[in-house]
Parts: structure tokens; C-alpha cells; sequence
């Protein structure tokens, strides 16, 4: 079987969702080509073509396929599938926006945000808020499905497969594209850092969120999340969620300050490596699922979170 | 304009799921149900249509058991002018569930379609899409502000990194994510009138839509739980334990 794998970049870097989403299709067949969609994209396809165990990078290039309109990329991608047996999407939000458009053409099931790949046709995804973990036999013969990135290693480096230029399709009829604004941060991207240092509502407004979290992300080179709570009051913005519905993160060390725990919070970073929780409720659900746990105020606890890390050389 | 929403019965946001001993699934007896989060900013935003003289009349479609008829309730009395619920006991993959909601448009004709992006306990995320696909309607999913005029909506998507617009010409789908706005509570007066507006209840085999499953669940488990953890006294302990036991600085 041949399997395609839809690469996750902005049209200048390939995001290692992509790398980490080959090494769940190589465990489906050694027959793995990429798609690299996009407008002026040379770059991230000659960067794919570098992932070990790739056999071609395909890449397709228009304005429309560059703002990653869902009905764009439907329509390049399900002529395709006449070559593939599965496509293998991240689970990003653009992948979540297109790939069951993909599935819906082909008439098949969309299997969400796998975690695992048990065989060719099982796979086991999460549901209930990661409460519990399902595993699923398509009975179709071509397989649409997105990968939860976090939880598989990303391929590495040292392939040398051949890039090919695909036509893109014709520009979609009914949506237009207006405009984009993108957060620049000289920070590691939240859903691939290291290190995430995540405030809640304890944090009380926007600038001491900021006066808080923002020196201690700058220590540790980390990204910074929120709880749910959190971006509700309007102390931090939209796209810093983590959990169920926002992001999902599994750094190998996870900060959480002035967050209590709630399920769809917990559903967001318990596959962290290291979480350390910091909240001056002892009660606070976020110690049950926390390696190490700090009681004590915020207020005080981080400045001498800060100190204990300078002394420690960082 | 007619605005069409669609709400699911689901678990209620604040129950943790448990998975049944026997792995076949989780178990919901006994377990406070509620309209999924996601579709009650569906509803909100259509009825917020409504009171600015966009929307005409707001009809809200549920595909479920007969108890889905009481998250329909919760939608009249939200503000929704009637009801139609698909009735059936199957638990319908995402795809099917496209399928009967396109029979019910093609039926309805609304002049645009507002959806939860997902439902909080498949986690799936993929019935607006491939509703918009199967209907070859444009689609703006994860809303955080929506704008309609005559025929076309203006619609903030979010996305990785920050925001997105697009507009896109009427009749569409929209899917609604939880900035969109907060979705108001039924007053006691409106959920009286709730039990006087139109629930017209047809049975899904009625209307020959195939809804095959093409998944098989096998087997449903509890995730692996995360070892307790350790309490520490100070800032300085917690760095030094990062630092020489778990090795992440």
C-alpha cells in the first residue's frame, strides 16, 4: 500500500508535525510520499524530501493552496488518492479544517487525531477529553486520517527523495480569502516547545498574566499556554489554549501556574514528559496528574522560581 | 434569512467519562447529559442573528435518541423558533450524521447552516466539513466572529498562530469555536414557551439515508494514568529535582 502524508508548514519552514506524522505512516507502509501544498513552498518541499524513509515529495503551488483554503485543498488532494490507500493528515487546525473534506469525498470515515497504529486498518484515537482511548477497524478501502503529532517521534533527517511539481487546482468558487494575522513571537511554537510555562486564572488580569509568565517562558526558552479559564477573562489570547478544544502539547516539561485542572485543561498536556504544578490549593486536581508539586502562592513561588533557576546557571 | 443549527446531546461538560469494565464503550447511564458546549454558541449566535433582523426563523436539528428531544427544548427556549429531531438509538459516525443533516437541508434550504466545530465526546471535529463537501456549500470553520449580510458571511476563523478571515457566499456552513460568544441561559419564561413551539420527530430510517458504520469499535480503554507525583517544600527543591531527577533542564 502507498500512503500519503500532507506536510504541516507556513510556505517557508516545514513544522516537525510533518516528520513526526511520517513516522505514523511508515508504521501503515514503506511507501511514504509527501504533499507540500502552498504558494512559493520550494523550501518546505526540498526539506521534506530530506526525512528518512520518503520515497517523493510532491508539490503543488497556487495563492489559494498558500492560505490553506480547505476547499483548495480538498481539491488537489482527492484526485490524488487514486494512487494512495491512506493520507495522513497533523491534526492541526488546518489539517482539522480540510482532511474530513477529504474523507467526505471519497465517501469514508475520517479517523481523528490517532495516537497509535495497531495495524493497517486499527488505529486508537482518544475521545471523552482523552478520558478514554478507542480503538477503531476501518472497514474502508481508502483510510482519511489525522494524527495527534505529540505522540510520535518525529522521522529524522538523511532521505534524499525526488521533489515533483503537481498542477494546483482551480481557484475555489464561493470563498474568499480577506486577510490573515498571524502572532509573531520570537518564542518556540506552543504545540513542537520543549518547555511550555502555562498561567490560569489566578493570574487575575492581562498584565500581571504577562509580568508573570512572560519572564519566566524568557529563563527557560519555553512557549507559553493558558488554561481555558484563563483566555475566557481575557488574560491571554486564543491561540495559547491548551486542552481538548484548543492545544494539545506533550513537552518534556510542563509548567502550569495558577491552574487548577480542569478535564478538558489536563486533556490538553498530560502526556507531558514532566509536569510541575504550582497553585497554592493543595486540593487543586492538577497535583494528581503533576511529577513535581509546588503549594504556595504564585506571587511568591515564581520570583523565587526565577532566583533558584539563575543560581542554577539558566 | 432561515438559519439552521444543529445541536447533540452529549455528556455534560463538567462529568469526567468513565470507560465501562467491560471496554465496549464509556458508560453514560446515570450520567448528566447536556447540549454539546460547542453547539449551545451555535444556537447563541443564530439567535443573536435574529435579534439584529439578519436571521428570519431558526430551525434546530438534532440526530439522536428520543432524549435529544430535551437538548432541543434547551435550544427553543434559547431562542430557536422550531425543531426537527432525527430519532434514532444507533450512535452515527460523523459522516452519516452529514448525510441526514444534507437530507434535512435539502428539505429546509436554509441560507446558512450553524454548527458546534465538535462534539465533546467523539472529539472528532469533521461533521461541518463534510456537511459543507457532500453539499458543495463553502465552509468557515472555528469561528470567533461572524458577520452576515444579504448574501454572503464574513467569518474571524482561528487558527495555529492567530486568526484568520474569509468570506464566503451564502448559503454556507459555519462552525463556531468557544470565542464566538457565550451562549446566554433560558430564562424560566422562555423555557415555558419552549414547550409551545413546533418538535416535529421523524424516524432516521425514514428517510433512506445510508449510515452504515465504517468503524468498528473494538475496544474502548482507560489512557494509561500518570504516576503520582511528589510534592516539593521550595522554588530551589523543584529546580534541583528538574535538574538531577527528571533531567528537563
Amino acid at each position: 500500500m502507498a500512503v500519503l502524508v500532507i506536510a504541516d508548514h507556513d510556505n517557508a519552514h516545514l513544522r516537525d508535525t510533518t516528520e513526526k506524522t511520517v513516522t505514523a505512516a511508515l508504521k501503515l507502509s514503506s511507501d511514504v510520499d509527501v504533499l507540500v501544498a502552498g504558494q512559493g513552498a520550494k523550501a518546505v518541499a526540498d526539506a521534506a524530501a530530506k526525512i528518512t524513509g520518503v520515497r517523493k515529495v510532491l508539490l503543488a503551488e497556487s495563492a489559494e493552496l498558500g492560505e490553506g483554503l480547505a476547499e483548495s485543498m480538498e481539491a488537489l488532494v482527492v484526485p490524488l488518492m487514486s494512487g494512495y490507500d491512506a493520507v495522513l493528515t497533523p491534526a492541526t487546525s488546518q489539517g482539522k479544517n480540510f482532511s474530513p473534506r477529504i474523507a467526505a469525498k471519497l465517501d469514508v470515515a475520517q479517523i481523528s487525531e490517532i495516537v497509535d497504529v495497531v495495524d493497517a486498518n486499527t488505529f486508537i484515537r482518544p475521545i471523552y477529553a482523552g478520558n478514554a482511548l478507542e480503538t477503531v477497524q476501518s472497514s474502508d478501502a481508502k483510510k482519511v486520517i489525522t494524527v495527534r503529532p505529540t505522540v510520535f517521534k518525529a522521522a529524522a533527517d538523511g532521505g534524499s527523495a525526488k521533489v515533483e511539481t503537481i498542477p494546483a487546482p482551480a481557484k475555489p468558487a464561493k470563498t474568499h480569502f480577506i486577510d490573515q494575522k498571524l502572532v509573531k513571537s520570537e518564542r518556540p511554537e506552543l504545540s513542537g516547545a520543549k518547555i511550555v510555562v502555562s498561567g490560569g486564572r489566578a493570574m487575575g488580569s492581562a498584565e500581571e498574566f504577562t509580568r508573570v509568565i512572560d519572564p519566566l517562558a524568557d529563563k527557560l526558552g519555553a512557549a507559553i499556554g493558558a488554561s481555558r479559564a484563563a483566555v475566557d477573562a481575557g488574560y491571554a489570547p486564543n491561540d495559547y489554549q491548551v486542552g481538548q478544544t484548543g492545544k494539545v502539547v506533550a513537552p518534556e516539561l510542563y509548567i502550569a501556574i495558577g491552574i487548577s485542572g480542569a478535564i478538558q485543561h489536563l486533556a490538553g498536556m498530560k502526556d507531558s514528559k514532566v509536569i510541575v504544578a504550582i497553585n497554592k490549593d493543595a486540593d487543586a486536581p492538577i497535583f494528581q496528574v503533576a511529577d513535581y508539586g509546588l503549594v504556595a502562592d504564585y506571587k511568591t513561588a515564581v520570583p523565587e522560581l526565577m532566583a533558584a533557576l539563575a543560581a542554577a546557571g539558566k | 434569512m432561515k438559519v439552521l443549527v444543529t445541536v447533540k446531546r452529549a455528556i455534560d461538560s463538567n462529568v469526567k467519562a468513565r470507560v465501562k469494565t467491560d471496554q465496549t464503550g464509556v458508560d453514560l447511564a446515570n450520567v448528566k447529559m447536556a447540549m454539546n458546549p460547542f453547539d449551545e454558541i451555535a444556537v447563541e449566535e443564530a439567535v443573536r442573528l435574529k435579534e439584529k433582523g439578519v436571521a428570519t426563523e431558526i430551525v434546530a436539528v438534532s440526530v439522536g435518541p428520543a432524549q435529544a428531544g430535551e437538548t432541543l427544548r434547551t435550544a427553543l427556549a434559547m431562542g430557536a423558533d422550531r425543531a426537527i429531531l432525527i430519532q434514532t438509538t444507533e450512535d452515527l459516525e460523523p459522516l452519516a450524521v452529514a448525510k441526514v443533516l444534507k437530507a434535512v437541508i435539502g428539505e429546509e434550504s436554509p441560507g446558512l447552516v450553524i454548527m458546534g466545530k465538535q462534539a465533546i465526546d467523539g472529539d472528532n471535529n469533521a461533521t461541518g466539513q463534510m456537511l459543507a463537501t457532500l453539499l458543495d456549500w463553502p465552509q468557515a470553520t472555528f469561528a470567533s466572529a461572524l458577520e452576515v449580510s444579504d448574501k454572503k458571511a464574513k467569518v474571524t476563523r482561528e487558527v495555529d498562530g492567530g486568526l484568520q478571515t474569509l468570506e464566503i457566499d451564502l448559503p454556507g456552513i459555519v462552525t463556531a469555536d468557544l470565542r464566538l460568544n457565550e451562549p446566554r441561559y433560558a430564562s424560566l419564561p422562555n423555557i415555558m414557551k419552549a414547550k409551545k413551539k413546533e418538535l416535529v420527530i421523524t424516524e432516521l430510517a425514514s428517510l433512506g439515508v445510508d449510515t452504515a458504520p465504517r468503524l468498528k469499535v473494538l475496544k474502548v480503554t482507560e489512557p494509561p494514568k500518570r504516576a503520582g507525583g511528589v510534592k516539593v517544600e521550595t522554588a530551589a527543591d523543584l529546580v534541583s529535582k528538574l535538574k538531577t531527577e527528571a533531567g528537563v533542564l
